[in-house]
C-alpha cells in the first residue's frame, strides 16, 4: 500500500505543476474534466500485479520524476526520416507530431476530402471546444483504470479526426507519432478523438517510433466513435525504441450495423500495452480486433480487449498471434461479456504464441461471461515451439535452417494478419514482419528464384 | 413392464424427485460450544484424543486464521460468514469413543445410509463389484466397511482420527504437505478445525482390491462440516476413491469446507471421483451448503498419474479447484467435470494443472449447464514452468446455457515459460439445441426428459470417467438437478 502511494504522488505532483500550462486551461469545462481525471487517478493509483487486469504486466519500476513532460522545443528535435507507413506515392494524407507537437513542414494535408476534419487536438479545442467537450464530459465517468484517468486529467496532444455523415474516404489516413531525441525522458498523454458520424467510411493507420534510442512514456488514450451504419478500419502500427513504455487505451463505441475493425502490430518497446474496450451499441454492429506482437530481448507486449455486447445480433471476433524471442513476454486479456438480452451474439476469439526460447513467456487469459442464452461464443489460446515436423520438412528440400525458421514464423503471422482487410496496410505490415526476422530472410526472394 | 409403463415410471422419476436427500435423521447429538475459539480447537483436539504435534498445529492454523482476510475475488455473491454462529463439533452421542464393529452402529444412522441408498453392511452392490464405504456423519466417521478385507493386502481405509492414533508417522509426514494451512481461509479453518474424513494408504506395488468411498453427510443443524482427506499411494499402486455428499434441507447455509490431499509416488495411480450433491437450497434460494473445498494432488513420483472426476450439482454455492502439481516427470494430471447448477445456486469451480517435471501432461475437460437464475464460471490455471520441458496440456471447456436469466463464465489463466511445452485451450457456450430438443418432442419426449437426455449427451465424455455404478446415479441426477428449469 505504501509503495502505491509512493508511484502515484509524483504523477499527481507533476500535474499541480504542469496544470496551468495544459492546453485549453481556460475552458471551464476541461478543467473540471480534468480535475476529476487527477482525483480518480489519486483514488485508483498506479496498478500493480495485484490489479487483477494488469496481472502479467509489470509496470518496471518507475519514479515518473525522471520523465518531464513534454514542452515546445522537443517538438523541434531533428528527424532524419518521417517514419512514414504508407508509400508516398499516394501524397498521402499525413500529421506528424515529434514529441507531441504536431511538425506542419513534416505533415501534408493536400489531399484531405471534403467533408474530413482532421487536426491535433489542441487546434480542435480552439477552433471547436464544443465538439470536444460534447465527445469528453459524457466519458469522465467511465475510466476504472488509472492510467487512462491520469490522462484526461494531462491530456496535452492528440489528434482529432471527424468524418460527416454519409462521406466515404477511400484513401487511409496517417497519423505518425515519433518520440524520443529529447536531452531528458519524456512523458506524454496524447488524447485522439475519432468521430465518423452515421454511414460514413474511413481508413486511419495510426503510427508510433521512436527517433533514437533513449526512454519515453507514452500514455495515450483514443476516443472512438463509429456512427450507425459507418465502418472505421483503424490500425496501428507500433514500432517503439526499447527503452519506450507505451501504454495506450482505445475505447470504442459502435453503433447499429457499423464495424469498427482494427489491427495493431506491436515490434519493440520496452513494456506495450494496449486495452481495447468495445461496447457494441447498436443491432448489427461488428468489430474485429486483432493484432500480431513480435517481441525479442526483454521487450514486453501486453493486448488486452474487452468487448461488452450490449444489445442482441452483434459480432466480434478476435485474433492474436505473437512471436516471443530471447527473455520476451507476450500476455492476451480477452474478455468477451454477453450481457442480458444480447440474443444472438456470435463471438470467437483466438490468442496463439509461438516460443522461440525458454526463456520467454507467454500468458494468456481469455474469459467469457455470458448472460443470455441464444449465443454461439468461443475462445482458443494454443501456445507452442516451432513445429519440428514442418521443419524438417523444409529442411529435407534443401532449405537451410535458419531459412526456414522465418518462413515458419512468416507463415504464423500472416494468418492474423489476413484479418486486415485493407491490402495496402496488410502488405506493409507483412513487410514490417519480414523485417523483425532474423537477417537470413532476407535470401527469401533469391532463395525462390534460384 | 411395457414401454408406455416405462415412460410413465420413468416421468415419474424426474418430477417426484425433488431433493430427496433432505430428510433429517432424529438423533441425540453431542456438540462442542457454538462458536469458533482456542477452546474449540483444543476441545476438538481432546475429543480426538490426539498427540501433542497435531494441536500445535491447529493452533498454529487458527492464529493464522485470525490474520486472513476474507477472500474477495471470487465471482460467487454471499453475504459474509458469521463464524461464531456455527457448530464446529458435532457428533451422534451413541458413538462414544468410536464404534468398535457394525453391530455398535446406531441403527438410526444405518438406517439414514440405507435410506442414501448406501448400505454400511458389507454387501456387495450393483452388478457383483464390492465397494468399502466410510460413512461420516456429522463431524465424525461412523463406518468403515471392508476394513478387514482391505488389510488382507496392506491397504489402510479408516477414518482419519483413527489414523491419527495408528500411523501417526504417516500423517505426520503428508498431511498439510499438499495444502498447507497458509493456502487460503477456509484450508485455513479447515486445518484448524478438521474433524474427521478418510485417510488411505495404498503400499506399494499394490492394487486396491476394490472401489474406496466415502459418504459424508451433515445432518445437524448450524453445523458445518471440515473433513479432511488424505490418500497417499505408493510407488506402483492403485486406488480408485469416490466421495459422495448429502445434506438435510436447511433454511439457514452451513459451510463445508474440507481438505483434500492426494500423494502419487513412482508410477502410482489415483483416481479420485466425487458425486457432490449437497443440499443446494430451495427454489428462492433460501438455505443450502457452502461447498468451499480445498482440493489438491501431488504427482510426487515419476509417471504417476491423479485423475479427478466431479459431478457437482447440490450446493448453494461451489466453490472449489481440484488441482494437480505435476512434479515427476511423465506424471499425468487429469480434471474431468461437470457442474450442473440451477435455480439460484452459483458455482465456481475449475482445476489447476501446474507442470514442473518434464514430459508432463494434463487434460481438463469441463462441461457447464446453467439453468434457472444460476451463474457458474470456469476457472482455471495451466502452468507451464521453465524445467517442464516436452509438457502438454489440453483443455475444452464448454458451457451450456438453459434459459435467458442463468450465466457462463469462463476464465482461464494459461501461463507458458517454456517453449517446448504445448498448450491447447478451447472453450464454446452456446445453448441447448433446439434441433435436438424438437426431435425428441416430436418422438414423444417431454421437453425436461428431452432437456435430461441432451444435457447427458452433452456431458457424455465425463460420464464415462465415472465408475459404473456412480455413473448411473450421476446420469439421473443430471436429470433431476434441472427439474424445473423449464418454462
Amino acid at each position: 500500500m505504501v509503495m502505491q502511494i509512493n508511484a502515484t504522488q509524483p504523477f499527481v505532483d507533476q500535474f499541480d505543476d504542469v496544470q496551468s500550462r495544459l492546453p485549453g486551461a481556460k475552458l471551464p469545462w476541461l478543467e473540471a474534466f480534468r480535475k476529476a481525471g487527477i482525483e480518480k487517478f489519486s483514488k485508483i493509483g498506479v496498478p500493480t500485479i495485484k490489479t487483477e487486469a494488469w496481472k502479467y504486466t509489470r509496470l518496471p519500476n518507475i519514479d515518473c520524476k525522471e520523465f518531464r513532460s513534454a514542452n515546445l522545443e522537443d517538438g523541434q528535435v531533428a528527424v532524419n526520416a518521417v517514419a512514414k507507413f504508407l508509400p508516398d506515392a499516394l501524397n498521402q494524407v499525413r500529421l506528424v507530431y515529434v514529441n507531441g507537437i504536431i511538425r506542419p513542414d513534416l505533415s501534408n494535408l493536400i489531399n484531405l476530402p471534403d467533408g474530413v476534419s482532421f487536426e491535433p487536438l489542441t487546434q480542435a479545442l480552439k477552433n471547436d471546444p464544443e465538439f470536444i467537450e460534447s465527445q469528453l464530459s459524457t466519458e469522465e465517468l467511465k475510466y476504472d483504470q488509472g492510467f487512462s484517468a491520469l490522462n484526461a486529467a494531462m491530456m496535452e496532444s492528440g489528434t482529432v479526426f471527424r468524418v460527416a455523415k454519409g462521406v466515404q474516404v477511400k484513401e487511409p489516413i496517417e497519423i505518425v507519432y515519433m518520440n524520443g531525441g529529447t536531452d531528458e525522458p519524456i512523458i506524454r498523454h496524447p488524447h485522439n478523438v475519432f468521430v465518423l458520424e452515421a454511414g460514413s467510411q474511413a481508413t486511419l493507420v495510426k503510427r508510433h517510433a521512436g527517433i533514437a534510442t533513449g526512454a519515453y512514456f507514452n500514455n495515450a488514450v483514443t476516443e472512438i466513435v463509429v456512427g450507425d451504419g459507418a465502418i472505421l478500419k483503424h490500425y496501428t502500427v507500433q514500432t517503439d525504441c526499447v527503452e519506450a513504455i507505451h501504454l495506450s487505451t482505445v475505447n470504442v463505441r459502435v453503433g447499429k450495423d457499423a464495424t469498427y475493425e482494427t489491427f495493431n502490430v506491436a515490434i519493440g518497446g520496452r513494456l506495450s500495452r494496449t486495452e481495447t474496450r468495445v461496447r457494441l451499441e447498436g443491432r448489427g454492429a461488428h468489430c474485429n480486433l486483432s493484432g500480431a506482437y513480435m517481441m525479442r530481448g526483454r521487450e514486453h507486449c501486453d493486448n488486452t480487449t474487452i468487448v461488452d455486447h450490449l444489445v442482441p445480433d452483434t459480432t466480434a471476433r478476435e485474433v492474436f498471434k505473437g512471436v516471443l524471442d530471447d527473455e520476451a513476454r507476450g500476455v492476451f486479456q480477452g474478455k468477451l461479456i454477453v450481457h442480458k438480452d444480447a440474443q444472438r451474439t456470435n463471438g470467437h476469439q483466438l490468442s496463439r504464441a509461438l516460443l522461440l526460447s525458454d526463456r520467454a513467456e507467454m500468458d494468456a487469459k481469455p474469459e467469457l461471461e455470458i448472460y443470455a442464452d441464444d449465443v454461439k461464443c468461443s475462445h482458443g489460446a494454443t501456445t507452442g515451439q516451432i513445429d519440428e515436423n514442418a521443419l524438417f520438412y523444409l529442411r529435407s528440400r534443401g532449405v537451410p535452417e535458419a531459412l526456414a525458421r522465418n518462413l515458419l514464423i512468416q507463415s504464423f503471422i500472416a494468418e492474423a494478419l489476413e484479418e486486415i482487410s485493407d491490402e495496402n496496410v496488410r502488405e506493409a505490415i507483412a513487410s514490417l514482419v519480414v523485417h523483425w526476422l532474423p537477417a537470413q530472410c532476407f535470401v527469401a526472394d533469391e532463395w525462390v528464384q534460384a | 413392464m411395457s414401454g408406455k409403463a416405462q415412460t410413465i415410471e420413468k416421468v415419474r422419476e424426474f418430477t417426484d424427485e425433488k431433493y430427496k436427500y433432505g430428510f433429517v435423521t432424529d438423533i441425540e447429538t453431542e456438540s462442542a460450544p457454538k462458536g469458533l475459539s482456542e477452546d474449540i480447537v483444543r476441545f476438538i483436539s481432546a475429543k480426538k484424543n490426539e498427540p501433542e504435534w497435531l494441536l500445535e498445529s491447529r493452533l498454529k492454523a487458527y492464529r493464522h486464521w485470525l490474520t486472513m482476510p476474507e477472500p474477495e475475488w471470487q465471482k460467487p455473491n454471499f453475504p459474509p460468514i458469521n463464524y461464531q454462529d456455527s457448530y464446529y463439533y458435532s457428533a451422534p452421542k451413541s458413538v462414544g469413543d468410536g464404534p468398535q464393529s457394525l453391530d455398535e452402529v446406531d441403527p438410526e444412522i444405518l438406517k439414514t445410509y440405507e435410506k442414501l441408498g448406501i448400505p454400511l453392511f458389507e454387501q456387495e452392490r450393483l452388478s457383483g463389484i464390492p465397494i468399502a464405504v466410510d460413512a461420516v456423519f456429522d463431524s465424525v466417521s461412523v463406518a468403515t466397511t471392508f476394513k478387514a478385507k482391505l488389510e488382507e493386502s496392506g491397504v489402510i481405509f479408516c477414518p482419519i482420527s483413527e489414523a491419527i492414533q495408528r500411523c501417526p508417522e504417516l500423517v505426520k509426514k503428508y498431511m498439510g504437505s499438499v495444502v498447507p494451512y497458509t493456502d487460503n481461509k477456509h484450508a485455513c479453518l479447515n486445518s484448524a478445525v478438521f474433524t474427521d474424513g478418510s485417510f488411505v494408504y495404498i503400499p506399494k506395488g499394490v492394487k486396491c482390491p476394490m472401489e474406496l468411498s466415502t459418504y459424508f453427510r451433515i445432518n445437524a443443524e448450524n453445523t458445518g462440516q471440515f473433513e479432511r482427506t488424505l490418500i497417499i499411494a505408493e510407488e506402483g499402486s492403485y486406488v480408485s476413491y469416490l466421495e459422495g455428499c448429502t445434506a438435510p434441507m436447511r433454511d439457514e447455509n452451513q459451510l463445508h469446507a474440507a481438505i483434500v490431499e492426494l500423494i502419487t509416488m513412482d508410477d502410482a495411480e489415483i483416481k479420485y471421483s466425487t458425486v457432490q450433491n449437497w443440499y443446494p437450497g430451495d427454489a428462492e434460494g433460501k438455505g443450502g451448503i457452502y461447498n468451499f473445498v480445498t482440493k489438491r494432488g501431488l504427482c510426487k513420483g515419476k509417471n504417476s498419474k491423479i485423475s479427478w472426476t466431479q459431478v457437482e450439482t447440490g450446493s448453494a454455492i461451489t466453490w472449489k479447484y481440484p488441482s494437480c502439481i505435476l512434479q515427476g516427470d511423465n506424471s499425468v494430471g487429469e480434471f474431468y467435470s461437470i457442474a450442473i447448477t440451477n435455480n439460484h445456486q452459483q458455482a465456481d469451480t475449475g482445476t489447476k494443472m501446474i507442470h514442473l517435471g518434464k514430459n508432463t501432461t494434463s487434460r481438463i475437460i469441463s462441461k457447464g449447464i446453467s439453468a434457472g437464475k444460476s451463474d457458474q464460471m470456469y476457472r482455471g490455471l495451466v502452468r507451464m514452468g521453465p524445467k517442464a520441458v516436452g509438457a502438454r496440456n489440453y483443455t475444452q471447456c464448454d458451457s451450456l446455457l438453459v434459459g435467458d436469466q442463468c450465466g457462463a463464465h469462463t476464465v482461464p489463466y494459461i501461463e507458458t515459460k517454456n517453449k517446448s511445452a504445448v498448450v491447447e485451450h478451447e472453450a464454446t457456450t452456446s445453448k441447448i439445441n433446439e434441433e435436438q430438443l424438437f426431435y425428441l418432442r416430436q418422438r414423444g419426449i417431454p421437453t425436461e426428459a428431452a432437456i435430461a437426455l441432451v444435457v447427458n449427451g452433452f456431458c457424455r465424455e465425463v460420464l464415462q470417467q465415472l465408475p459404473m455404478e456412480f455413473a448411473v446415479e450421476a446420469q439421473k441426477l443430471v436429470g433431476i438437478s434441472l427439474e424445473g428449469s423449464v418454462g
